[in-house]
């Protein structure tokens, strides 16, 4: 009895909670996946602030392969790992971005957007968004490998939502793991590249 | 112990019932009821003026001197509203200049999702004059029933504190002197709309 008591009141939780809120954009009208509230994080950190950044080199939208090494000594790299495409707060995300290169560019910094997904979503999921102004990259092969290295690799295969800032040195400077249901805050982010050119 | 998980119970069930701030609400339609919603102030708001609002910081729709108010759900991260931000400032234009109109119907924008600096890269991106306001966490947003966005409200007082929509739509549009026309016409502010 005590059970079903217990269960009855975590059902009752969850449909009091409701669902999250993702203000998803009707310009992806019904193609998007709701895959309901996920674990918020679902992965343990392999690095930290003040680590030199793992090198990596992924495949590209644009057809040739984005290192990380390239922006050393030449700028500020932020990394956006989103989960997946075609889900809502995922397609909800790169399009602030998107609108905001002036800002990105205040601080010198480059954006780069991973996910563990493959080419060809990646190419019908971002043509939703307009044309990007920065590079996304694909983590699919071997899957999910440079998301592993930095420990942001979710036991399904798919990334956790994290923003790490690597200064032009290539040190991690900032690492962001947020509940993988909630899109993170422009402002938090502006603020931590603010602190870069203080430094 | 019993009647205490009893009581926990019948809480979280009123909590679940739809009409609960905590549960899933469907969109206002026209001649439904606007939710109760707070909007907030910034210091050094336009808003307050061309709301005319007075008294404290944080007011209602039904608080802005206006008969009609056209409510735009959007968020900076839509594409769609990035696509559509011209077209709105193009009605915000129109309706500025309308001698009948300016005073009497309203346009304000809420960012759902969207926190205060999210809100302000939007309004300088597009270069938006009339007020916008955040949602950081989607409050607004649930109250209105999750709208998709961009989503438009065209609502006004029934002269007893409470805010009746009279349109209720998803989407942009095309021609905002036409959708000025039927929120005109739908608002009954101007009969055949605004000429």
């Amino acid at each position: 009895m005590r059970k079903i008591i217990r269960v009855g009141i975590v059902g009752l939780v969850i449909l009091a909670w409701g669902s999250p809120g993702f203000g998803l954009s009707d310009v992806f009208k019904d193609t998007v996946f709701n895959p309901g509230i996920l674990k918020p994080v679902d992965s343990v950190l392999k690095v930290k602030a003040g680590d030199p950044a793992p090198e990596f080199e992924l495949p590209s939208l644009s057809g040739k392969p984005v290192s990380l090494s390239r922006f050393k000594g030449v700028k500020n790299v932020v990394i956006s790992f989103v989960p997946a495409a075609w889900t809502p707060v995922c397609s909800d995300q790169w399009p602030g971005y998107n609108i905001s290169k002036e800002l990105f560019e205040e601080h010198d910094a480059v954006l780069l957007g991973i996910t563990t997904d493959n080419i060809p979503t990646l190419y019908s999921w971002t043509k939703q968004m307009g044309d990007l102004w920065f590079p996304v990259l694909s983590d699919f092969w071997p899957h999910g490998a440079v998301a592993d290295r930095f420990g942001v690799l979710r036991s399904d295969g798919t990334a956790d939502r994290a923003v790490i800032i690597i200064d032009k040195n290539q040190v991690i400077r900032y690492i962001h793991v947020s509940d993988i249901n909630r899109r993170p805050d422009l402002g938090l982010l502006m603020q931590e590249l603010e602190k870069l050119d203080k430094k | 112990m019993k009647h205490r998980i009893t009581g926990i119970i019948i809480g979280l069930m009123i909590c679940a019932l739809p009409g609960s701030s905590y549960s899933e609400s469907k969109i206002p339609q026209a001649g439904d009821e606007f939710p109760s919603i707070s909007l907030a102030l910034s210091e050094t708001s336009i808003s307050r003026e061309y709301l005319g609002v007075t008294g404290s910081k944080l007011f209602k729709i039904s608080d802005i001197k206006a008969d009609a108010v056209i409510i735009q759900i959007f968020s900076m991260y839509c594409p769609h509203c990035q696509k559509e931000a011209p077209n709105v400032n193009r009605l915000f234009e129109k309706l500025s200049q309308h001698p009948d109109l300016k005073d009497k119907i309203k346009l304000i924008g809420i960012g759902t999702g969207n926190s205060a600096y999210e809100v302000a890269v939007f309004q300088k991106k597009y270069q938006i004059q009339f007020p916008l306001f955040e949602d950081p966490d989607f409050t607004i947003h649930n109250r209105v029933g999750e709208a998709r966005t961009p989503y438009f409200f065209g609502v006004k007082s029934d002269g007893a504190k409470k805010t009746k929509v009279f349109f209720s739509k998803l989407g942009g549009f095309d021609d905002p002197e036409r959708f000025l026309n039927e929120i005109a016409s739908l608002s009954g502010i101007k009969k055949g709309g605004a000429k």
